[in-house]
């Protein structure tokens, strides 16, 4: 306890001296200025969350103590460092960020949507910029988020304008080059009115290494706009992934997530949706992976603050060996939300006696007509199902994978991109061939 | 001889369900074992498919000469044994063709041969589907996930038919089935039969057989096989119902 306590004081002063030594640097830049030191000064008064902290109390982050982690340093790759990470080939549009600053070099972008460095967009379009970042996503409640805020660099930042339709999917390849660094990645995207895009989030390591991803990212939908997100996050499994995404809502949106977790030593998605107007519907899937001592912790948070709007959520997760998994999903119907359609499942197999989930779906409910329902699962393999695959010949291990595989099916079926599902499905079937006894 | 089972003994939970049964088969043979309920037929079923929970306490059984009761469920497919289900499991997102194909393939596996090849596959399924009156779609629905009664047997005698093994055990499969379906299944077992396979049939009732002629008929009650004959044995318990055979003298064992 003691060791752990001077770990996090210890901690504690570095980043405070951190940013210290960035701070001039910092300032030069027109990126969250004035907002950075409001930031700094607020993780001050509230500090790392512990376990009596409500929204940490199956995530011990003390592990973190015992990295050192510095600011990452902007590295730049080769071409061919990037390729092994590409989904689609040659179809896709992609923009790099190495250690969570934008590549311009490595990105390869269409014309008709604006994706560029979000320290650039700060500079050329201050208007949409200053009227959205950081005004979604509170820094407040949450330590990480006010980290990001006063040590975010860079990122990325997309503009679809009003009536456009992207038709290649885009891909936002993170890759992380570092020892025991901490980045920053910094998001904001906005699509106009009647806009629509894919988009491809994925996450992954060059090395080794227990290094921190602090990510931060606020979607904003204009009206009807159409938004599918997927976001594949492949750390290495030393590696800490701490990610808050506000995504805000208007008349008539459809925002679709499918959020895959395979890596990382510890991740935790903080992922809320505010339902702000009419007509809105939303889908949150997501699916988790995980075996070792990795723990991997969902939090989602659905604000159905209008009337006729939709909802739909279903996270699904295999847990082996000593994994923990954290499911916590809160939809609030709001008094005005008339006619709200609500439905939230979470499952989880769990394949060895040690393996732990911590489920916790809940609804809060304040208008009276509503359509809602929640609920969760815990289980193993179905026995009967195993027993007759075996019965037709199926060996023990094809029938475990193909189970999983079926089990996993009910949320990857939801990747809109054919390719990238087929990716993705690819992964998971390699991964669980790997989990078998 | 195709299956030999000598003096089986077994037990579930403790409880001895089955004492001492008798029964040879050979290749081209088609058995019918007859009996009430719980007379030990499906205990008789799950421990020759190697189902959990059901041990066997005394005698032997041999397939093709080996000891049956040694190997492992999915060993037991291998070898050519298999088992249609009176209760066949719904398996949602695991879809006919990929269960088939892997069931296919691990067999052929097994035995040292290569993969299938993907278009032999279809066309094998095909046909075979026509045969049962399946229509090809089936291929993509998950396994007897939402299936009728009928649709799940069905889909039994066409693994059957795909799998094409020495032995099919057949549990109940009459059961649940409407007349049209009764005969479409008879069918595609009757097609599945020839002079190098056996077909263990295990019903309560004798209306499967007028589809499917047996050459043997076996009574099983209480956990013995208590009346052996030829088909009319079965007629015979229909008009005069298991009371007879249990009242029956005459013991085979």
């Amino acid at each position: 306890m003691k060791d752990h306590n001077r770990a996090k004081s210890l901690y504690l002063s570095r980043i405070a001296s951190e940013f210290d030594r960035l701070r001039d640097d910092l300032k030069k830049q027109r990126l969250l200025n004035g907002t950075r030191d409001t930031a700094m000064a607020r993780f001050a008064e509230i500090g790392f969350p512990t376990k009596r902290h409500e929204k940490w109390k199956h995530t011990d982050i003390r592990s973190l103590f015992s990295c050192q982690f510095e600011t990452a340093e902007a590295v730049s790759l080769k071409k061919e460092a990037i390729d092994p990470f590409l989904l689609l080939g040659d179809e896709e549009n992609f923009v790099v960020c190495v250690n969570g600053r934008f590549d311009r070099k490595l990105s390869r972008i269409s014309e008709e949507i604006i994706a560029c460095s979000l320290a650039h967009a700060a500079e050329t379009r201050a208007d949409l910029v200053d009227t959205h970042l950081a005004k979604h996503l509170g820094f407040q409640n949450s330590a990480f988020v006010a980290l990001n805020t006063a040590f975010a660099t860079d990122g990325i930042f997309i503009y679809v304008p009003d009536h456009t339709i992207v038709e290649k999917p885009i891909h936002l390849l993170h890759l992380s080059d570092n020892e025991r660094a901490t980045a920053y990645p910094r998001h904001l995207f906005i699509m106009g009115r009647n806009s629509r895009i894919q988009l491809i989030e994925s996450y992954h390591s060059l090395r080794k290494s227990p290094y921190l991803n602090n990510c931060a990212s606020e979607i904003i939908l204009g009206n009807n706009a159409r938004v599918e997100h997927l976001k594949i996050q492949s750390e290495d499994e030393q590696a800490f992934h701490i990610a808050a995404r506000q995504v805000c809502q208007s008349r008539g949106s459809l925002y679709s997530s499918v959020a895959i977790d395979l890596g990382g030593s510890l991740s935790r998605n903080d992922l809320n949706v505010l339902l702000d107007a009419e007509g809105i519907e939303t889908n949150l899937y997501g699916f988790y992976l995980a075996r070792g001592s990795q723990l991997v912790d969902n939090h989602t948070f659905i604000d159905h603050a209008k009337p006729h709007c939709q909802s739909a959520e279903l996270y699904k997760g295999v847990l082996s060996d000593h994994a923990v998994g954290v499911f916590s999903g809160k939809v609030l119907v709001r008094k005005d939300a008339q006619k709200t359609k609500a439905f939230q499942q979470n499952q989880t197999l769990l394949l060895s006696q040690d393996a732990k989930i911590n489920s916790k779906p809940h609804l809060k409910i304040f208008a009276d007509d509503v359509k809602c329902s929640h609920g969760a699962t815990v289980g193993e393999l179905d026995e009967e199902a195993l027993f007759y695959m075996r019965t037709r010949g199926i060996s023990e291990e094809n029938a475990h994978a193909m189970l999983r595989y079926a089990f996993a099916q009910d949320v990857l079926a939801h990747i809109g991109n054919k390719t990238a599902r087929q990716r993705v499905e690819e992964i998971v079937m390699e991964r669980f061939k790997e989990h078998v006894n | 001889m195709l299956l030999k089972i000598k003096e089986l003994r077994a037990s579930v939970k403790d409880t001895e369900i089955l004492k001492g049964i008798n029964l040879k088969v050979n290749r081209g043979e088609v058995h019918a074992i007859m009996g009430p309920n719980g007379s030990g037929k499906s205990t008789l079923a799950n421990l020759l498919s190697g189902r959990e929970g059901y041990e066997a306490t005394g005698g032997e059984v041999l397939f093709d000469g080996k000891n049956l009761l040694d190997m492992s469920t999915e060993e037991r497919a291998c070898q050519g044994l298999f088992l249609a289900f009176q209760y066949p499991v719904e398996i949602p997102g695991v879809s006919i063709a990929n269960f088939l194909k892997s069931a296919v393939n691990d067999i052929r596996a097994y035995h040292g041969l290569s993969k299938i090849d993907a278009m032999e596959f279809l066309t094998l399924a095909k046909d075979k589907m026509k045969m049962l009156d399946m229509d090809s779609k089936f291929l993509r629905r998950s396994v007897n996930d939402g299936f009728s009664g009928g649709e799940k047997k069905r889909n039994e005698v066409f693994q059957l038919s795909m799998l094409n093994p020495r032995l099919a055990v057949l549990d109940e499969t009459d059961s649940g089935l409407d007349i049209d379906a009764l005969k479409i299944v008879a069918n595609g077992v009757n097609r599945f039969h020839t002079k190098e396979n056996g077909v263990v049939l295990i019903t309560h009732y004798q209306r499967l057989l007028d589809y499917i002629a047996p050459d043997f008929v076996h009574v099983l009650v209480k956990g013995r096989i208590v009346e052996s004959g030829g088909k009319e044995l079965a007629l015979h318990l229909e008009k005069h119902g298991y009371d007879w055979a249990i009242k029956s003298k005459k013991r085979v064992n």
